[in-house]
């Protein structure tokens, strides 16, 4: 029987050793696990505006098609001297609105077409849910989305990142004829035939589906007047 | 303790490698012991997953039984469950941070799996029952016996559900296309969790048929 003393000593000094080991590999491992963060961003962006590529090619792609990028606050005005690729959104998101700032990307595709690409971030049922969308040049058509999740139900909630319910919204349409902002909407029970503002949500993924929904309105309201000022078919 | 006397054996006795290949049919963690099996189906819809997740145990269960053999005489007794819970702890994160280094696509699909390696049962099991009792070596070896045990269980299920769920192995196509072109269609129930446990069951079917003492004789 070891006396408590032992006890003592023993655990101190076994944790001890377990948290520098830790610490050497975390920091050893660090910049290969960021670069790879940085990768799967590119990759995400690339995404949005339908390019699909893999890692390896992802960085090169990526600087051929994002042309340039900028940040732009709630009331549309470029803030000079910040790399959008830096700014976390999350953090962003809860900050007061006319402190924000909004990364947009400008891609420029193949086919001569120019996208802008924004960033998306809004809550799932479970944790985050976070994403890319991109219009065409006439700033109202959806060119492409991208959404991912960090822990919605397999199955259920996390069907938004799979390209059968992300083709959907390609096309659709965020303002009305009107002008008016109206975003997308995800109806469960399905979206009515050749309605271009909606979507079908997931079966038993509802709470997801209207996460995705707000989380399209939300932070495209936060861009609508960088929208409108860069929509040159305005009614 | 009890422990053997003998003497210094040679590195592969007899003895070593029954300890190593024991556990790959007669005690085999999931079919046999029926150990791990949530891990199992959850990461077993394709195979590069279920290789990278066999792999990690495999790092694992060796190198926690080893540890922990090396320490056994040292262990408190009334703290040994944690000693063991921290040194397994340590090296799956440090497992997890190497996956998230090198294999990131990989260690995205296993998610939260590698972090439960920590509550899988063969771990624990060979713990208490293996290393706390023998000698180092012995105790590194039926640790890498064990992962290869539970690695060869994920592998097969992996390749039949990424066959016949996909129609792919490592994600390249192997139907041909002229017998998609004929009507076969992949089948997509086996991409979920339920054909998992039922290609388990037919696993243990057909070693359970095949080995008559592992019928229990209720």
């Amino acid at each position: 029987m070891h006396s408590n003393k032992y006890i003592f000593i023993y655990s101190v000094v076994m944790v001890l050793i377990v948290a520098v080991a830790l610490t050497v590999v975390a920091i050893q491992l660090k910049p290969a696990q960021e670069n790879n963060i940085r990768i799967e961003k590119m990759q995400n962006i690339l995404t949005s505006v339908n390019i699909v590529t893999t890692p390896k090619d992802a960085e090169t792609i990526y600087k051929k098609v994002i042309i340039s990028n900028l940040v732009t606050d709630s009331k549309g005005t470029e803030i000079s001297g910040v790399d959008a690729f830096s700014v976390d959104l999350a953090a962003e998101m809860k900050k007061p609105e006319a402190d924000r700032k909004y990364p947009v990307y400008l891609a420029r595709l193949d086919n001569g077409d120019t996208c802008f690409v924004f960033q998306l971030r809004g809550k799932g049922l479970w944790g985050p849910i976070w994403g890319y969308i991109s219009l065409r040049s006439d700033m109202n058509s959806i060119s492409g989305v991208m959404f991912d999740h960090k822990s919605e139900t397999p199955g259920l909630g996390a069907e938004i990142s799979t390209p059968a319910f992300m083709g959907q919204f390609k096309e659709k349409q965020i303002f009305d004829a009107q002008g008016n902002f109206t975003s997308v909407q995800v109806m469960k029970g399905g979206a009515p035939e050749g309605d271009v503002h909606a979507v079908d949500a997931i079966s038993g993924g509802t709470i997801t589906s209207k996460g995705v929904e707000h989380m399209i309105h939300d932070c495209l309201l936060g861009y609508e007047a960088f929208i409108k000022k860069h929509n040159s078919t305005k009614p | 303790m009890s422990e053997d006397k003998n003497t210094r054996e040679p590195m592969f006795s007899a003895k070593i490698v029954k300890i190593l290949t024991r556990p790959f049919n007669l005690e085999n963690p999931i079919t046999v012991q029926v150990l791990g099996i949530c891990s199992a189906l959850a990461v077993t819809v394709q195979m590069k997953p279920a290789i990278v997740m066999a792999l990690s145990v495999t790092v694992v269960t060796a190198f926690s039984n080893l540890i922990i053999s090396t320490l056994r005489n040292t262990i408190p007794s009334r703290i040994r469950i944690i000693v063991q819970l921290v040194v397994v702890a340590a090296l799956v994160i440090i497992v997890d941070q190497v996956l998230k280094a090198y294999v990131y696509d990989v260690s995205k699909k296993l998610s939260v799996f590698v972090g439960l390696i920590i509550t899988n049962c063969i771990l624990m099991g060979r713990l208490e029952a293996f290393a706390m009792a023998q000698k180092p070596w012995p105790s590194f070896v039926d640790g890498i016996g064990n992962g290869i045990g539970y690695g060869l269980i994920l592998i097969t299920v992996g390749f039949f559900r990424e066959l016949l769920g996909s129609g792919k192995i490592f994600g390249i196509d192997v139907v041909p296309q002229f017998l998609y072109d004929a009507g076969y269609v992949s089948n997509g129930l086996m991409i979920l969790p339920p054909m998992a446990l039922i290609t388990i069951g037919v696993i243990i079917w057909l070693q359970r048929s095949k080995n008559r003492e592992l019928i229990d004789k209720s």
